[in-house]
């Protein structure tokens, strides 16, 4: 009976559990991090300005990302409303990426362009506004709050650390560029640029 | 997008390849080793030695043979899918199988079954094509998706965005211009006037324009007001106040209000100014779709 061999050593069978569901990691995810499509951004992917990179912040912040996804997949009927579908190397600048994994309300990777600050000014104070069946929550206090420009280049600098292109001008400038901005101005800015880099008809 | 699978270095293939194969060699093995036991073999009645409740005994039986055979059932499958799609590596598959092309093929597909009814409709001119149940209904469904989220499902709009159902237009609502507005968008530019006139002024003016559209104002500052405007707003919006649709300048003695009628609504106007801003369509749905989309809304001032 050599199954007893396994079921009667536990040290044994701890290392061919670890060596089993190892593999899938080992095969499926490390290779990834040497993949010119998922470490290479598409051509034209710029960095978040600070502005974009604040609003990212308060995307984060607020949870948007649990009713909105980022990630349109390749099907006909998705490209057809959202656009291009997303491809890897539109998130390398992305840390954390915000792809989602539930649509309470629509996907967003192409929302930018698609309506106008002012829209998303009115939607995002009172969404009942602009589109009287939603049911998103109201975010009015983000026209109220003000970014807190001495912690943007700091952020900007965490974000060079972990491999975006950030120049030392950028951090520089990055204070400057959020003074006296509120949360809307930066929010609106970030959705606003979501996935201009790649465009198709739809 | 470029599907073509580029490592780093050739290395991440054969890393790939080698341990994807070596995890179900491994597996084979295994289940054939620790299988050891055919059935035939076992002893019949051979028990484990376990005991329970006295005498509650665990026989010691090779796996049934229809089980054993479903994980090697598994692994067979596993290789072919492997050898079928893409997965070991780079290697394509002997189907040449990718999302890409799937996609690809859907939408051509797609673009098969619908293309010559958006061709077709493309020539029919847009009086025409308003009275066309179907082309109206294709419109109806592509303005639901693209257009809704500012004009409303409805088409009646909402504050700062037109209702497109009535008969009063900004910029014209002839075919032509409904689609060119469509195509091209448009960008209101109504200035702030707060700092040119002064919070007076900006009382003035709010009356007056309140006035000219049979609202309750002050007559006085109203008066005014009239001043003001020949100087200031007679330019964009005519010494009548009648509008100017070439520039997108509403006409102010009706009482359709893209921001409202309130005091507080004309008055926020005229001092901070409006802004409204119409993305335009023409590289993001194409003519052809616009063409029905400009039907369907020229159809619904027409009911």
């Amino acid at each position: 009976m050599s199954h007893e061999i396994v079921e009667k050593n536990i040290g044994l069978m701890a290392v061919l559990v670890l060596l089993v569901i190892s593999v899938g990691g080992l095969v499926e995810i490390v290779p990834l991090f040497f993949l010119k499509s998922t470490t290479e951004p598409v051509e034209g992917l710029k960095p978040y300005t600070a502005l974009q990179l604040e609003g990212r912040d308060i995307y984060i912040r607020e949870g948007c990302y649990l009713c909105h996804s980022q990630m349109i997949r390749p099907l006909r009927a998705e490209t057809e409303r959202y656009g291009h579908y997303s491809v890897a190397g539109e998130f390398v600048y992305d840390h954390p990426f915000q792809w989602g994994s539930k649509r309470t309300g629509p996907d967003l990777a192409r929302v930018g362009g698609r309506y106008s600050d002012e829209w998303h000014r009115v939607h995002l104070n009172n969404p009942r506004d602009v589109v009287p069946e939603s049911n998103m929550p109201a975010f009015p206090w983000l026209n109220e709050q003000l970014i807190d420009a001495s912690l943007t280049p700091r952020k900007l600098r965490a974000m060079r650390t972990l491999g975006v292109p950030y120049s030392d001008a950028d951090i520089e400038s990055a204070s400057a560029a959020v003074a006296g901005k509120t949360e809307m101005d930066a929010l609106v800015a970030y959705l606003q640029n979501l996935g201009t880099v790649l465009s198709s008809r739809r | 997008m470029n599907p073509e699978v580029i490592f780093s270095s050739a290395f991440w293939n054969w890393w790939i390849i080698a341990l994807t194969l070596a995890n179900i060699l491994g597996c084979w093995w295994l289940i054939s080793w620790s299988a050891k036991k055919v059935p035939g073999e076992a002893a019949v009645g051979e028990v484990t030695g376990h005991r329970w409740d006295g005498d509650l005994q665990e026989y010691n039986n090779p796996l049934p043979r229809w089980w054993l055979w479903l994980f090697y059932i598994t692994l067979v499958f596993s290789l072919g899918y492997l050898a079928l799609y893409p997965g070991l590596g780079k290697l394509p598959g002997l189907l040449g199988w990718t999302p890409q092309k799937q996609y690809q093929e859907e939408i051509a597909a797609a673009e098969a079954a619908y293309q010559p009814l958006f061709a077709r409709y493309a020539q029919v001119p847009l009086e025409a094509l308003s009275k066309d149940p179907q082309a109206v209904k294709i419109g109806q469904r592509l303005f639901v998706n693209y257009c809704a989220g500012c004009h409303g499902s409805d088409a009646r709009g909402n504050p700062g965005f037109p209702d497109l159902s009535d008969h009063d237009w900004l910029y014209g609502g002839d075919p032509r211009t409904i689609e060119t507005s469509i195509l091209d968008g448009r960008n209101a530019a109504m200035p702030a006037w707060q700092e040119v006139v002064g919070d007076a002024g900006v009382d003035q003016l709010t009356a007056y324009v309140r006035r000219l559209a049979g609202l309750e104002a002050n007559a006085n500052l109203a008066a005014d007001g009239e001043a003001l405007f020949a100087t200031y707003c007679a330019g964009c919006h005519g010494s009548d106040a009648g509008g100017n649709q070439t520039l997108g300048a509403p006409n102010l003695h009706d009482r359709v209000w893209l921001y409202g009628g309130s005091a507080a609504s004309v008055r926020e106007s005229i001092a901070g100014g409006r802004n409204g801003h119409m993305p335009a369509h023409r590289e993001f749905l194409g003519t052809e779709k616009v063409h029905l989309l400009a039907a369907f809304i020229y159809s619904l001032s027409r009911q």
